[in-house]
């Protein structure tokens, strides 16, 4: 990740810097861009929760007013899904598919370059709306219409705009990604072959081409509402509050896949690594996550199955949400069957990889309780739903992510981390995940509606518990950052493989990864390295 | 899940019950699969891997298990959802329309409408420690004194809605401002109200009690603080209910001619008008008058509490298009707003000593 100015121009000291990382077209720097973008937003979301379990330690107000509350809410849902997650997994696209495919770099360098630098300017933007009158937006981060349209605050148009800005950051990325696979494969590998982390981007690519514009429809139509006099979600002009909710879940539930299908990937490298064993059932995990991003587009009504929508569409909605379980199933059984008479050894990659199967999987067990469409009604907007989706996105997309920056991080900057802290990290985030979401779904159950500021007595003890948890899960990742800085700097120098039996063209190049690899296309399949022969049952 | 009284509600915790019982067994075996294979398949145990990486038969038998699983859970969910979305045979209906923050009931068949607001006072929830992001006036040390000795802190109203036992109700759910959600967990009823449209549910309630819910659907700065209380009777007494409101409303309507034609005096409003604006106008403009920052404006000192008296009635009565100031001539009696506005002109530095009779306000509706 570091020491490679021998490429640049030559310029002195700090503009050599600023010119080396802002004018990058390589796609390991831009890879290392993207997750050290997507690690600060880490935090300032994480600021942004520490706020909101502090306020909610116990009832009353104590800490901060209800406004501002409100705005902490919308910020820490916008930051941690379009500044944290969707950043870190383009980020670790970036750098692995071209290394998993044999690429010289991504397809589209310099697009790449732009749609990274468009994201710092978005955030900017979007957070200096906490300094302007009104303060930042305050309507959550689904912002339903008319909260958001008659009744936001004037900062909603930077919020609109930022939107924008990263819409069009997430397209260029998808379709960087996109070209890159289809076209930029070493010779002979089909797609077939390719590893399920590439698989699965390449599927996440297609949502997000397909889910992007239509989030960029309802804030433009939002936007419309706000100043040129449309009516597209006020009945008084013969709108209707409803189709923002359409629209938005619309894009909604994509996205939701969006951030999880990139961590399915990573499980299914890391798991067969450490289990010794090839990944069981490829094909079907192939055509698990297909099926997956398919429903994920005829399911968007489970959101609202509160507002009011016809007997025959609850109906239907709930079905299709039923049957996501079954692919899901499929991917969570082939993990099993993976580790499953494999010759298993534990090191961080694999803890986390494993907590991520059995704790997204729990997110599924709540998920599927909430398509129960009579069941949902009293679910819906409750803390259980709180404790579902965190439930799926910590474990899931950020445990996921950490799996992979233990796993690739030896790649990177040619150092082992640290062993002994990368376990000391795993077992204090997993105390407290747990501790901090698992009592949300007991609240939620009790009645505690979701985005409020001060709840009555009742709630106390789950929410004080969930608060402590909440505290001790910001300091494991302090201290994650502090192992990642450590490892960067210097540390066991890793081998080439890395891991006794990585497989895939990313262990065959050194470690760490030379700026430019792959100028030649590599021989496929793999000779030497990690062989494996068509076998059978 | 509370179990809740309605024949939905209960039906509805069965269900609730049920998946999470398939939910749990099913983890059971898939976690414990993991876990024996954690245990026995560790390199020090098990040192040489396996070969294996597919089995058609295995694939399709764990693909298909679920889904007959899946169909067990949905044919009682869509029987019960069926029943739950049967409107039909109502034998009353009230409108339940949402604002910003609060509940306004309409009995639509009998002459009753009445607005159900917070009734825990702020004394009991505002308890800043540090004035940074919390701007609201201090109350500290006693706030959570008094909150703790509360049972239903939060979770109480100045007026429930009042129902009968034993009788189909159905609920019209329409709101005036944002969207809202009327949710009473004990009926199982939890329906968005929408500006514009109307949704509809229902509850039977079998038992006589107090029903305490919340609004389920962020709403702006106050969404945590609209509650909702049933106060379910006995049928008989429900009815002798419905008689005294079909009275008191009588004599409330004989009371306001008689509050117009009388010259009130400013102690007089003064008083009532300290009353009303505590329950009213706090939440925004604080019992100091000086609002929160510029989205809440101060009263006091401002513009319109010591300009010109009719645009000063106006604002009260008629509110503010595209803020959350809302019209309240609607929700007031010619009294109160004229003791309001009469209250907000001369209370803290505001001493315009103008008076505001009830006539002037009856005139501008």
């Amino acid at each position: 990740m570091v020491a490679h100015a021998e490429h640049i121009p030559h310029r002195s000291g700090l503009a050599a810097f600023i010119a080396r990382w802002t004018l990058t077209t390589n796609h390991k720097e831009i890879g290392s861009l993207y997750l050290w973008f997507a690690f600060t937003m880490f935090f300032v979301g994480g600021a942004f929760a520490m706020g909101i379990r502090l306020e909610l330690f116990m009832p009353g107000i104590q800490l901060v007013d209800p406004s501002f509350y409100n705005q902490l809410v919308t910020m820490h849902g916008l930051i941690m899904v379009f500044g944290a997650v969707m950043p870190a997994f383009v980020g670790l696209a970036n750098w692995q598919i071209p290394l998993m495919i044999g690429a010289p770099d991504m397809a589209l360098p310099r697009l790449n370059n732009f749609s990274f630098w468009i994201l710092p300017f978005a955030f900017t933007m979007l957070l200096s709306s906490f300094f302007m009158e009104g303060g930042a937006p305050n309507f959550g981060w689904t912002f339903y219409a008319p909260l958001s349209t008659t009744y936001g605050p004037d900062s909603t148009d930077f919020f609109i705009f930022g939107v924008h800005m990263m819409g069009i950051s997430s397209v260029l990325g998808s379709i960087n990604v996109m070209v890159t696979i289809f076209n930029l494969r070493t010779p002979g590998m089909k797609l077939m072959e390719m590893p399920l982390f590439v698989w699965t981007w390449l599927i996440t690519a297609f949502l997000l081409i397909t889910a992007m514009p239509v989030l960029a429809g309802v804030v433009t139509m939002m936007l419309t509402d706000r100043h040129f006099g449309t009516s597209f979600f006020s009945a008084e002009g013969g709108g209707d509050p409803l189709i923002f909710q359409h629209v938005f879940w619309f894009f909604g539930h994509p996205e939701v896949y969006i951030m999880i299908l990139p961590g399915f990937g990573i499980a299914s490298q890391i798991i067969p690594t450490f289990a010794r064993k090839r990944l069981f059932g490829y094909n079907s995990m192939v055509y698990a996550t297909v099926s997956i991003a398919f429903l994920s587009y005829i399911v968007w009504g489970h959101h609202m199955f509160a507002v009011g929508m016809p007997l025959w569409v609850e109906m239907t909605f709930m079905i299709c949400t039923m049957l996501i379980a079954v692919p899901t199933g499929v991917k969570v059984f082939n993990w099993t069957a993976t580790m499953w008479r494999g010759a298993m050894t534990f090191e961080t990659p694999m803890l986390f990889a494993i907590a991520f199967v059995i704790l997204f999987t729990i997110g599924g067990f709540s998920g599927l309780m909430l398509a129960i469409v009579p069941a949902d009604f009293q679910y819906h907007d409750t803390y259980f739903v709180v404790a579902h989706f965190h439930y799926v996105l910590y474990p899931g997309a950020i445990f996921g992510t950490m799996a992979a920056v233990y796993y690739w991080l030896p790649k990177w900057s040619g150092h082992m981390y640290d062993e002994r802290l990368g376990k000391i990290h795993f077992w204090t985030a997993v105390v407290a995940v747990n501790l901090t979401f698992f009592p949300m779904h007991f609240s939620g159950l009790a009645g505690m509606p979701r985005r409020i500021v001060d709840y009555s007595l009742q709630f106390a003890d789950f929410n004080m518990v969930s608060s402590i948890g909440a505290g001790l899960l910001g300091l494991t990742q302090l201290f994650f950052l502090y192992i990642v800085i450590k490892t960067i700097r210097g540390g066991e120098p890793a081998t080439d493989k890395v891991w006794e039996s990585a497989e895939g063209l990313e262990w065959t190049i050194p470690s760490p990864a030379p700026l430019h690899t792959f100028e030649t296309p590599p021989a496929w399949p793999i000779v030497n390295v990690g062989e494996h022969q068509e076998d059978s049952v | 899940m509370r179990e809740g009284v309605t024949e939905m509600s209960q039906r509805i915790h069965t269900i609730h019950t049920i998946s999470l019982w398939i939910c749990i067994v099913i983890g059971i075996i898939v976690f414990g699969a993991m876990a024996y294979t954690i245990y026995a398949h560790r390199r020090s145990k098990h040192p040489e891997p396996a070969d294996f990486h597919e089995h058609l038969g295995v694939e399709i038998i764990w693909t298909i298990i679920p889904v007959f699983i899946l169909a067990g859970l949905a044919v009682p969910a869509a029987k019960t959802l069926i029943d739950i979305e049967d409107n039909s045979n109502a034998s009353m209906t009230v409108l339940i329309t949402g604002s910003q923050w609060k509940w306004h009931y309409q009995y639509l068949d009998a002459d009753i409408d009445f607005y159900s607001n917070l009734a825990t006072p702020r004394t009991q929830i505002n308890n800043c420690l540090i004035g940074v992001f919390c701007t609201l006036p201090e109350e500290k040390g006693t706030a959570k004194a008094l909150r703790e000795s509360n049972e239903n802190y939060l979770l109480e109203v100045d007026k429930p809605l009042v129902l009968p036992t034993n009788r189909k109700v159905r609920f019209l759910m329409t709101s005036n401002d944002v969207i809202h959600s009327w949710w009473v967990p004990d009926f199982a009823v939890k329906q968005d109200a929408l500006p514009g449209f109307i949704n509809e549910a229902w509850a039977k309630v079998p038992e006589p009690g107090m029903y305490r819910g919340q609004c389920a659907e962020l709403c702006g700065k106050d969404h945590a603080y609209m509650p909702i209380v049933v106060d379910v009777r006995p049928e008989a007494e429900f009815d002798q209910w419905v008689e005294d409101q079909r009275i008191a409303k009588e004599l409330a309507s004989g009371q306001a001619v008689a509050d117009r034609e009388k010259t009130w005096a400013m102690a007089e409003l003064m008083e009532i008008g300290e009353g009303v604006y505590s329950t009213h106008c706090t939440t925004c403009h604080q019992p100091n008058g000086e609002g929160q920052g510029t989205t809440y404006p101060a009263l006091n000192g401002s513009e319109i509490a010591i300009g010109p008296i009719p645009a000063h009635i106006d604002r009260v009565m008629n509110g503010k298009e595209g803020t959350e100031m809302q019209a309240w001539a609607p929700q007031l009696s010619d009294r109160d707003l004229a003791a309001v506005v009469t209250y907000e002109r001369n209370a803290w530095d505001n001493k315009t000593q103008d008076i505001v009779q009830p006539r002037t306000v009856f005139e501008n509706r």
